[in-house]
């Protein structure tokens, strides 16, 4: 009952619920309409709010202008997925030893991996560029996986950490009495139960790595078949004009992977992602 | 008593906790050691020097003092706080409205939760294209609305002004940062105990009253952890100005790291890039020091751990 409203309530907040729903949306339906639009029609002034001629000629042409963008999106998707296992990789043992063990200078450490979240790649290129350029990465994939798994440690143990926590602890207990060592309980007891969590923490990680790619790919690569996505797309940027058309469709496509994906997962990701923010 | 000891014998046997700990973390501290710690080392080092690509001095604090004279940077920096208690507090107003409004129990706000997140879930470079094609001035659909409504006469360039490019950039970082904190918003006023609302509902206590007086107390802890979060993170972004402006026009949107990128990257002036990175570190430390100083007070007054 309380929380019963009136009609008029209800065409209140789905009024507003729509304003809110076209800010975030508008952009997306505008690089849809513009993907459909023939290049000559994009460029009418004033604004035509309806073309008579929408077709999908831009995602058959868009392949053409740029011939390696399913490249660029193959790329994007392999380094966000290899930034996903080799953080992962890293994760879990750390976020094991948060969740469960006691041992000199937990806190300070756990204090100094999130400190890095102050730090973005952009106030550390400089060196990061050296440091890239001794390792001999320059140029290479691993130019923009090694600083993308930097970065998302410190969310992916946080994360991991107080999903591991909720884990309850008697099993571990249990087979550690029965003679397992310290790695087999983790192996073996501790990983299975997590890998609900596991997949939350691996699909934030992915998206978070679909994402940043843009910064580490323009500094740290030139090589034009490595190039994700996101620095790929600026091709579509000519000497002439913009085929901007093309270049919103590319971008569209180029989404639907982490699209696809969060879809998928998003109610396990959001419920996994805010378990910080919801009183126990 | 037996129990206690065999289990204390077995703890013998195996490796001790904390080295075993240690191991367990040690890969990723290594890690974040090369990648992170020793580079923002390098960093304070080279902010000493007057390194570009030829090869670097000594300079002392020639870099700290030129900067320190520059009213161009001071500007960068005012600009710089200026962008970030703006688009922080847009976002943390938007976040608290678009929560309450997904939180209302009416019909589709499962569907209306999954449409808010599609600007967290792309990349902000993708983004960005399609808020660089709305605010193109003479084939742009708000310059084409504005027009269609006679609000303006003819096109307008939303990116080629110093303050509507300034402000646009504003309203792209805001919309890349609503979602997250809506989507924290919400959780927080999910986990508010539904008791409180209906002892104020039977003591008749209105909506308005039960928003103002239950929810925003409740949920204050995440409010204000997570406006630290998103003040790091807009202080710090990079792409949305990037990719928007460039910086321009005549630097009306240079905050502190697009002015550090252009300074090493641009131009190779590495030394100067340094010291503006040093510059963001210890404004931004300084900031969350106070902050969380803050922070603790809130926490305290809530009554939270």
């Amino acid at each position: 009952m309380m929380d019963r409203y009136t009609k008029l309530q209800m065409a209140g907040i789905y009024a507003a619920v729509a304003v809110f729903l076209i800010f975030i949306l508008l952009p997306f339906f505008e690089m849809f309409m513009a993907s459909l639009r023939p290049l000559e029609h994009l460029f009418r002034s004033p604004y035509q709010f309806w073309s008579d001629d929408f077709s999908f000629r831009a995602y058959r042409d868009m392949w053409v202008t740029v011939p390696l963008l399913g490249r660029y999106i193959l790329n994007s998707v392999f380094i966000a997925g290899s930034v996903t296992v080799l953080t992962l990789v890293l994760v879990v043992p750390a976020a094991y030893a948060y969740a469960r063990l006691d041992f000199p200078f937990k806190n300070a450490s756990l204090g100094m991996f999130l400190g890095v979240n102050m730090f973005t790649g952009a106030v550390l290129l400089i060196p990061l560029y050296r440091v890239l350029s001794t390792l001999g990465l320059l140029n290479t994939y691993w130019a923009m996986i090694v600083p993308g798994v930097a970065f998302l440690i410190p969310t992916g143990i946080w994360l991991l950490r107080s999903y591991l926590e909720k884990i309850p602890v008697e099993l571990e207990e249990a087979a550690y009495m029965d003679g397992a060592s310290r790695m087999y309980t983790l192996r073996r007891v501790v990983l299975p139960l997590a890998v609900p969590g596991l997949i939350v923490v691996g699909t934030a990680i992915f998206i978070g790595a679909y994402a940043q790619q843009f910064l580490f790919a323009i500094t740290f690569n030139q090589t034009r078949e490595y190039q994700p996505l996101p620095a790929g797309l600026f091709e579509f940027v000519g000497y002439q004009t913009v085929t901007w058309n093309e270049m919103m469709a590319a971008a569209l496509t180029g989404v639907l992977p982490v699209m696809v994906i969060f879809l998928f997962l998003q109610k396990y990701l959001v419920a996994g992602l805010t378990a910080g923010a919801v009183k126990e | 008593m037996a129990n206690t000891a065999t289990k204390s014998q077995k703890i013998r046997r195996s490796l001790p906790e904390a080295w075993f700990a240690w191991a367990l973390i040690t890969p990723a501290v290594i890690f974040i050691g090369v990648i992170v710690a020793w580079p923002l080392f390098e960093t304070f080092r080279l902010s000493f020097t007057d390194a570009r690509l030829g090869g670097e001095n000594y300079v002392g604090l020639e870099n700290y003092a030129e900067l320190a004279d520059s009213r161009k940077f001071q500007q960068t920096i005012v600009r710089t706080f200026y962008w970030m208690f703006l688009s922080v507090s847009l976002k943390l107003v938007l976040g608290l409205i678009g929560a309450t409004l997904l939180n209302a129990a009416v019909p589709g706000r499962a569907l209306f939760r999954v449409l808010v997140m599609p600007p967290w879930v792309i990349p902000m470079a993708i983004g960005m294209i399609g808020w660089l094609w709305l605010y193109n001035g003479a084939f742009g659909v708000l310059s084409g609305t504005a027009q269609h409504f006679g609000i303006i006469d003819k096109a307008f360039e939303f990116l080629a002004y110093k303050q509507s490019a300034f402000y646009s950039a504003v309203v792209a970082d805001v919309w890349v940062g609503t979602p997250m904190v809506t989507l924290f918003f919400l959780a927080a006023m999910q986990g508010v105990s539904r008791d409180l609302y209906e002892a104020a509902w039977v003591d008749g206590a209105g909506r308005w009253y039960r928003f103002r007086r239950i929810t925003i107390p409740q949920i204050m802890p995440v409010i204000v952890s997570m406006a630290l979060l998103s003040a790091i993170f807009t202080f710090n972004s990079f792409e949305i100005i990037w990719i928007l402006t460039e910086g321009g026009p005549r630097n009306a949107t240079t905050t502190l790291i697009i002015d550090t990128y252009k300074t090493a990257i641009g131009n190779f002036k590495f030394g100067e890039g340094a010291a503006r990175a040093v510059v963001i570190v210890v404004l931004l430390a300084v900031f969350s020091l106070i902050y969380l100083f803050f922070l603790n007070k809130v926490n305290k007054h809530y009554g939270v751990k």
